[in-house]
């Protein structure tokens, strides 16, 4: 139990448990919050801005790891801001053209992606200094993180302010739908609520390899004095 | 006149930009720590999201939009605000040397500041004047400033409140933001 397989570092699947959850961008360091609190009205919303932020993530990762070798160091962050900025431009754009319905939900949030810090940090963390193959799955690695947690917040914000699921009705007909979630406290609340449960569970199980720890040294305690004990004899 | 005034009453308290529009998110919980930092950060936003407006005002008015280069827009305005940061930094060191000591750390962080951004393209959307996206970026500064003051405010109370292990830190701030939210719903009826 304890001796936890650790995965060899740059895989795509080690690349893929990191971003989602190891390392996820917004339940476990806490970047990226603006799109996470605007956006997760709805389910539906959330994976929408997630898919999108991931695709361009992953563009930009593979750019900025494709150029990393010629993008001298002290012009790093215009460069990445260009390239992002770029890829932002493309995706709002076939977004319009494509699913309308999603462009009018998201609406200003979707040039925002450019000053998202999960893809500005891993440009900076990652892509600026690894190969192409382990930057793509980090950014759907970290992509898939971003959309995990804004589902589950979409999930609890919708199914207590408007009592539905991807719109469809789940909770009984008496269920008087809670308004304030779907609105701007709701989103701190939620998101309050998700982190402690996430710090407690943490709490948990430190405790836990703690106690394990302890356990430990009592029983090397115990066979060495014993050990001592028998060579005394 | 009233046209101006209720744009900014309206981005400094109703529509406040980080209480319900959730712009600048980052900031607001990561150097909320203490009055000073508040005071300091809020302080390089109003001046930068103010010089921001204009200059994209302007830019979106004399080049972007008769070109028909809207679609530019957000690269445009990312890059904008970047050199003006850049601007306002160097300036600041040459000649206000205490004013850039007192920023120092916080100006580099507006660009990736989304509320400068979304106020830049907000003003761009709702077609304001170059006059009305000024004052739309003081406003929506001062909006910043105020929640901003206010949560560094209660921040520091709340360091001696004995508070659940599970709720420390992150999940008392939010806790902290909720509260306040509701409390700025209370101004949806000025206009």
């Amino acid at each position: 139990m304890s001796a936890k397989k650790e995965l060899t570092p740059n895989t795509p699947i080690e690349r893929i448990y990191n971003g989602v959850a190891k390392e996820n961008p917004v339940l476990v360091q806490m970047i990226g919050m603006c799109p996470l609190l605007a956006v997760t009205t709805s389910v539906s919303n959330g994976i929408g801005m997630g898919l999108t932020t991931m695709v361009v993530l992953v563009l930009s990762n593979i750019l900025i790891s494709l150029l990393r070798k010629v993008i001298p160091n002290s012009l790093r962050m215009p460069c990445y801001i260009g390239v992002i900025a770029s890829f932002v431009t493309v995706t709002e754009l076939s977004l319009k053209a494509y699913l309308p319905s999603l462009y009018e939900a998201l609406g200003l949030y979707i040039p925002l992606i450019v000053v998202n810090c999960i893809i500005m940090g891993r440009a900076e963390a990652f892509a600026g200094k690894y190969p192409v193959v382990p930057a793509f799955f980090d950014g759907i690695g970290m992509g898939l993180g971003f959309t995990v947690g804004l589902v589950i917040l979409g999930a609890v914000r919708e199914l207590l302010g408007a009592g539905t699921l991807l719109g469809y009705h789940v909770l009984p007909a008496s269920y008087q739908p809670i308004n304030m979630f779907i609105m701007a406290p709701g989103a701190f609340f939620v998101l309050a609520i998700v982190i402690a449960i996430i710090q407690k569970r943490n709490a948990v199980k430190e405790e836990k390899a703690a106690a394990a720890a302890k356990k430990e040294r009592e029983q090397i305690l115990a066979a060495t004095t014993g050990m001592a004990m028998s060579a005394g004899k | 006149m009233r046209e101006l005034l209720i744009i900014a009453i309206g981005s400094a308290l109703v529509n406040n930009v980080v209480l319900s529009q959730f712009l600048g998110i980052c900031s607001f919980l990561g150097v909320s720590n203490t009055i000073d930092t508040a005071k300091g950060m809020s302080g390089a936003v109003i001046f930068v999201m103010t010089l921001a407006s204009l200059v994209a005002s302007i830019i979106y008015k004399f080049v972007l939009n008769p070109f028909g280069l809207d679609y530019l827009k957000t690269i445009v305005f990312i890059l904008v605000i970047a050199a003006l940061v850049q601007l306002v930094e160097m300036f600041m060191k040459k000649s206000m040397p205490a004013m850039y000591q007192a920023l120092g750390i916080f100006l580099p962080l507006i660009t990736t500041n989304c509320a400068v951004l979304g106020v830049a393209i907000n003003n761009v959307q709702d077609s304001n004047s170059i006059l009305a996206s000024t004052v739309n970026g003081i406003a929506t500064g001062l909006g910043y400033t105020l929640a901003m003051v206010l949560m560094a405010g209660l921040r520091e109370k709340m360091e001696y409140n004995d508070i659940p292990k599970s709720f420390r830190g992150m999940p008392m701030v939010l806790l902290t933001a909720m509260l306040m939210s509701l409390a700025f719903f209370g101004f949806s009826g000025i206009i």
